[in-house]
């Protein structure tokens, strides 16, 4: 079985966001991470493969910078087999829809029977670029895991998916794309020697001439989105006391409140 | 010389971090206070091969050189000087005596089950009247009869990891010869001991000041038959492996003082930034600034020398000075700087809630075990003075 994982590395935002004037995001100014949601993918594919090592490849892949390398060399340490990088001059500033396109560019050119991304990543929040690479590949896509498991024989993955108040357990045939919760798992951690040996590794590079992409999906060119601003999460006001006289009377006012943010 | 840690290093150190964050920091203070080994810590180390890192990977080890071991140790014991003298003990002082001196069987045996983190090791050489002087060493071991055992008998006190490990490299005389000026001399063997032998059991579990959460038991051997095959390197030859072993060991001790005076400071400094006297943060005073100053760059050098002990092992040269220099200057720094981190934090620096009275108790003991400073000062002018 061939399990893909997409991952991208963000800014830690532990240490606070930190922006350039001109209102993006000042990525050299912090520390980079894997995105949580895609550790957990990743974390998702290596249980698949601790389940049958020998018949089990884990290929992970990140589009950016070449310092996203840092990411994949994580990824190996933490098990993986193989590692892709996408990165080219002309695929830079793109949105949802360019990352999209150029990551399954990529994919078209390789094997996979399933596919992981995280959810989302938490510099962005989008929530995109997991289903619309599944659109471009033409396979099922599967959002919000919070469980998983395949089999191997039927060629199916099930899945239970995370859902407002409930959730649901749908089961897809392989080729089929999942995107991955953080509350999916606890990933493990990488081994000392894993380290050591991720850099040993050779990681794949490809640029633009390896992928199966239009010019006009790609890079900023490509990318339909505009950012008008960006910022750090604004602080909470003090908000409204009040004092009912009575529970009734606090009951109306709660009830009063939502109905008026239209939440019920 | 490059100062530059690699990627690979830096990595391993940024893994270190992480879990010394998650799982030993937020135990840290109860270790502490309940005085209790703290086995889920080093299962998960276990798990995840932190028992074997510079253990060959032929030998079910991480494969990684010396600095990336002290790395380990040095990021454990920045959130807790217990967890961090587990991984010591149990690395430097059983894990190595066996890869450097074992045969093959004895390794496939012992040391491939304790890198893989299946097992835990300890050290055993001191006893009630042999602690630097080890001539006083009482323990005893006889070849029997038939040759096929060896049978010990004698106490050994202050073992670390006592009680939870499950193999004991143990130090005991085997033979009385007459040295040059015609004195009797003790001669001395190493062996490996596992728990749960006939004979071996554990007396009292010290209560200490500080790394509390570490096992500290006397070992008791009363006609405890182990197999001959168990004498780890030649008879006769345990003192220098004795030696050979705390030299590596005492790198590991730095290790952990250099990262017990790293975690207060970084705990003081959040500390001085928040706490406000006279209308100012106290980081706002010169004397604080001063403190800081001297404290970060005594850090520095204490790194240095430390590395540098741990480079030069990797290097395969003799690194007993090395060794010796790392400890003394890491221990005292280690003591130095935690004094003055519960002073900067004035009466809060006396609750335990803050830890850093737990640090200062922690790195007293890296003055005394493994070689006291007196006796690290006695090897480097040792070596001066040849």
């Amino acid at each position: 079985m061939k399990i893909v994982v997409c991952v991208k590395q963000v800014p830690d935002t532990k240490g606070g966001v930190k922006f350039k004037p001109d209102g993006t995001l000042d990525r050299a100014a912090m520390l980079a991470i894997m995105n949580p949601d895609d550790k957990a993918g990743l974390e998702a594919a290596l249980r698949i493969k601790d389940e049958d090592p020998d018949n089990t490849e884990v290929t992970v892949v990140t589009m950016g910078l070449p310092k996203a390398d840092a990411v994949l060399r994580e990824a190996l340490a933490m098990g993986a087999d193989k590692g892709l990088l996408i990165t080219d001059r002309v695929l830079g500033g793109a949105d949802t829809w360019a990352t999209s396109s150029t990551i399954a560019g990529a994919l078209k050119n390789m094997e996979y029977d399933l596919i992981i991304t995280g959810r989302q990543a938490i510099d962005g929040d989008t929530a995109q670029v997991g289903p619309q690479i599944s659109e471009h590949l033409g396979i099922p896509v599967i959002s919000y895991a919070e469980e998983l498991s395949v089999d191997r024989e039927a060629k199916t993955v099930t899945v239970k998916r995370q859902f407002d108040d409930r959730y649901h357990i749908l089961k897809a045939k392989l080729p089929c794309l999942v995107t991955a919760l953080s509350e999916l798992n606890d990933p493990r951690y990488m081994t000392p020697g894993g380290i050591f040996d991720a850099f040993q590794k050779e990681v794949t590079v490809w640029g633009r001439d390896k992928l199966d992409v239009a010019d006009e999906n790609i890079g900023l060119k490509g990318s339909p989105t505009v950012i008008a601003k960006a910022s750090d999460k604004v602080a909470k006001g003090k908000g409204e006391v009040v004092t009912p006289e009575t529970p009734q009377e606090a009951v109306d006012y709660i009830a009063g409140k939502l109905k008026e943010k239209h939440v019920i | 010389m490059d100062f530059q840690l690699s990627k690979e290093h830096e990595m391993a150190r940024s893994l270190f971090q992480e879990f010394a964050e998650k799982e030993v920091k937020p135990r840290a203070i109860e270790v502490d206070e309940t005085e209790e080994f703290p086995l889920d810590t080093v299962k998960k180390m276990q798990k995840f091969g932190f028992m074997g890192i510079p253990v060959p990977k032929e030998y079910g080890g991480q494969g990684c050189d010396p600095l990336t071991y002290i790395m380990c140790v040095e990021e454990l014991a920045k959130c807790c000087g217990t967890t961090a003298v587990i991984v010591s003990g149990h690395t430097s002082l059983c894990c190595d005596p066996i890869m450097t001196y074992g045969t093959e069987e004895q390794k496939q045996k012992y040391l491939v089950p304790l890198a893989k983190g299946e097992l835990l090791g300890a050290f055993a050489l001191t006893e009630p009247g042999a602690g630097t002087d080890a001539q006083g060493v009482q323990t005893k071991a006889e070849l029997s009869e038939d040759g096929t055992e060896w049978i010990l008998n004698g106490s050994k006190c202050f073992i670390t990891n006592g009680k939870y490990a499950d193999i004991y490299i143990v130090i005991a005389y085997t033979d009385i010869v007459l040295d040059k000026k015609g004195r009797k001399t003790k001669r001395f063997s190493a062996f490996i001991v596992e728990k749960d032998t006939p004979g071996f059991t554990f007396g009292t579990k010290e209560k200490k000041m500080g790394i509390r959460g570490s096992a500290t038991y006397e070992l008791i051997f009363q006609d405890c038959h182990i197999p001959k095959d168990n004498l780890l390197g030649a008879r006769g030859k345990g003192f220098p492996i004795a030696m050979h072993t705390l030299d590596g060991g005492r790198i590991g001790i730095a290790a952990q003082a250099l990262g017990i005076a790293e975690g207060a400071l970084d705990r003081t400094i959040e500390y001085v930034k928040e706490r406000k006297q006279f209308g100012r943060s106290l980081s706002a005073f010169q004397n604080t600034q001063f403190q800081l100053a001297d404290m970060a760059a005594r850090i520095e050098a204490a790194k240095f020398l430390v590395y540098a002990a741990a480079d030069a092992k990797k290097n395969g040269s003799v690194y007993t000075v090395e060794a010796a220099k790392a400890k003394l200057f890491a221990a005292e720094t280690a003591m130095d700087v935690t004094t003055k981190c519960v002073q900067l934090f004035g009466g809060y620096g006396y609750i335990r809630e803050y830890e850093v009275e737990r640090m200062m108790r922690d790195a007293k003991i890296t003055e005394i075990y493994e070689g006291t400073s007196e006796v690290q000062r006695m090897v480097i002018s040792g070596a001066l003075l040849k």
